[in-house]
């Protein structure tokens, strides 16, 4: 067997595959945390409640609606964002005149009711959700397996990355978030809808977490707890990245993955811990983050 | 938090505003000295650990304007080592609470100083993720015994002379080191260092220009409201007589938060009343299968929506409040 650094190549290699997916994953979700505080300047604490709420939509259209993963990967995010621009609309758009911390304090709020509710509805353990028939089996790659579903999931969180990173860089409408985040005053007074866009970006983040959730979905259980913990890391990327940057929250997010998946390798026992070291080192060598302009 | 409440330019207060207020604080001072004869002791014990625990986190949140989203970190980490220091060590409970503030302490001081190294919300985020990891070390490391957490720490004696195990002695040992930390905390908040940490608040950049070593200040003021937790945190390990995961988790850093706005942020009182209704509330839902987090979230949206005095700040922005003339540094 070939060897890399006294480790077996296929180790490494599944390592480094768990690394890219669960980066994956804070990619995704770190990029909608950006977008979010780009322009609401709100960190959404509900971002791992919204996310779990994907894959729960996921499983209970399979199980109640006998609705499948490919019309769920569109409905379950659609569902996710129309009630988070309710709730931008309703709640939490009455705090943006205040500190930034209250809009925390909310989403925090928030995420425990969600969680709390469906963990009384269905409990605290998970249930396995199928992959569709057309993402099982794998590929032999000569130097290791390949699961096909890990490897969509790598895919199509890259290709939806891309897509909301052209989407904000090239489109007209992108073009007023951009300009909204830099003066809203002055775009409002051009005629755009500044509220309206503000609503719009919350739903949009929220249906990216809710799309994360029905990627996530057949990789690991789907749980009421899968979006608590995950969204810790998140933050953790974030601070790493720093969020003036779209571009810098996709990179940071798959770079951290992957730096989490080689520790497993090399010294399992700080696997959990990893990404905030790197945090930790991040703020003392360069406090505004890899990719941040603001001190 | 600098801006939740616009401070009440000093209307002239009632004429015999101090005696009234010195007398409400003997009546509750005698509600605390009677207390244990009419309620369950292990109860009202909690509940003091957790105001003090609060009071403490609301030096940081509303006399300095820092949210600690980490401070579970020191209570928790506190309760551990004071266990540690008791069980193993053979320490007596005095000392034992001792070394979890210093363990506390020295958690803050290694925290703080990176947390400080951002401001607002990043400060927030960067506190949640070290007392993350800090709850990582905790499932892996021997002397908490991960999963299965400190069991049967003995309270031993007070000064090697009084016998902790009494509960009544153990009550009135917990009012005692309750008192201390409110008297230490009221004593900070109204010192020409509180003062400081209230400019901080206000206004960072200006305090900034007046010469004052802005992040020495915030470390400063971190690592005593960590000491101060961490003596809530220890004092609670020896009233329950272990020590778990969960006293790390983040759930509990939410908890703290809860407690002190409702209550009301940067009033010295408020963080102890809205410890008592969360605590009331756990104990009345322990018994029910509806969970405490769904209820903890709406109070916590409802506060943040409508209510962001919180209790006492609210009374004390009322007519009988500013009558009576109580400041937000009571």
């Amino acid at each position: 067997m070939t060897m890399i650094f006294g480790i077996p190549v296929q180790a490494l290699m599944g390592q480094l595959l768990v690394g890219l997916i669960n980066g994956s994953f804070y990619a995704l979700l770190s990029l909608g945390l950006a977008v979010i505080f780009g322009l609401l300047r709100v960190i959404n604490f509900a971002h791992g409640a919204q996310y779990m709420l994907g894959a729960f939509i996921a499983l209970l259209l399979a199980v109640h609606g006998g609705i499948g993963y490919w019309p769920a990967l569109i409905l379950a995010p659609l569902i996710v964002g129309v009630t988070g621009a309710l709730i931008e609309r309703t709640m939490l758009s009455r705090l943006y005149k205040l500190d930034p911390l209250y809009g925390l304090l909310f989403t925090f709020g928030l995420a425990l009711t969600i969680e709390g509710t469906f963990r009384y509805f269905f409990g605290a353990s998970g249930s396995p959700y199928a992959a569709p028939a057309a993402l099982t089996g794998g590929v032999n790659l000569g130097f290791m397996f390949l699961p096909v579903y890990r490897g969509w999931v790598v895919i199509a969180s890259l290709a939806v990355c891309i897509g909301i990173w052209l989407l904000i860089e090239k489109t007209k409408l992108g073009a007023y978030l951009r300009a909204a985040t830099e003066n809203p005053v002055l775009v409002q007074s051009f005629g755009v809808n500044v509220p309206l866009l503000l609503t719009l970006t919350y739903g949009l983040g929220a249906a990216l977490a809710g799309f994360a959730g029905v990627l996530a979905a057949p990789v690991y259980q789907v749980s009421p707890l899968m979006g608590s913990n995950l969204i810790i890391i998140v933050f953790a990327v974030v601070v790493v990245g720093g969020m003036g940057s779209i571009l810098g929250a996709i990179i940071t997010g798959y770079l951290l993955g992957i730096a989490e998946g080689l520790t497993k390798v090399f010294y399992p026992e700080a696997s959990n811990i990893v990404i905030f070291v790197i945090m930790a080192i991040v703020l003392i060598l360069r406090p505004a983050g890899l990719f941040g302009k603001d001190a | 938090m600098a801006h939740h409440g616009t401070d009440i330019a000093a209307p002239a207060a009632h004429p015999r505003a101090a005696t009234f207020k010195a007398g409400l604080l003997l009546v509750l001072l005698a509600l605390l000295l009677a207390a244990p004869f009419f309620l369950y002791p292990i109860f009202l014990m909690k509940l003091l650990c957790f105001a003090l625990f609060a009071a403490a986190f609301n030096l940081l949140l509303g006399y300095t304007g820092l949210l600690s989203f980490g401070h579970a970190a020191f209570f928790g980490g506190a309760a551990y080592f004071t266990g540690h220091a008791v069980k193993v060590w053979g320490l007596s409970p005095e000392l034992g609470i001792l070394t979890g503030m210093a363990g506390a302490a020295l958690l803050g001081v290694v925290m703080g100083a990176i947390a400080i190294r951002r401001q607002g919300i990043y400060f927030a985020m960067i506190t949640l993720a070290l007392s993350q990891m800090f709850f990582f070390f905790c499932v892996q490391a021997a002397f908490t015994h991960g999963e299965d957490g400190l069991q049967s720490i003995p309270r031993g004696r007070l000064f090697g002379m009084l016998d902790l195990s009494d509960t009544t002695t153990m009550y009135f040992f917990v009012l005692a080191v309750f008192l201390l930390g409110i008297a230490i905390i009221w004593r900070i908040v109204n010192s020409p260092f509180g003062m400081i940490l209230k400019s901080i608040r206000e206004n960072e950049q200006r305090a900034i220009s007046l010469g004052y070593a802005v992040g020495r200040y915030k470390l400063a003021a971190f690592v005593m409201s960590a000491t101060l937790a961490g003596m809530a945190g220890g004092l609670k390990s020896l009233v329950f007589q272990f020590a778990t995961l969960t006293d790390v988790g983040w759930q509990m850093s939410g908890e703290v938060i809860l407690m002190t706005l409702l209550g009301g942020i940067g009033t010295l009182i408020g963080p102890v009343f809205g410890a008592g209704i969360v605590v009331t509330l756990q104990n009345y839902l322990a018994t029910s299968d509806f969970p405490v987090t769904i209820i903890t979230g709406v109070v916590f949206m409802a506060c943040v929506l409508v209510f962001r005095r919180g209790l006492v700040g609210e009374f004390y922005a009322s007519r009988i409040g500013r009558a009576l003339g109580f400041t937000r540094e009571q």
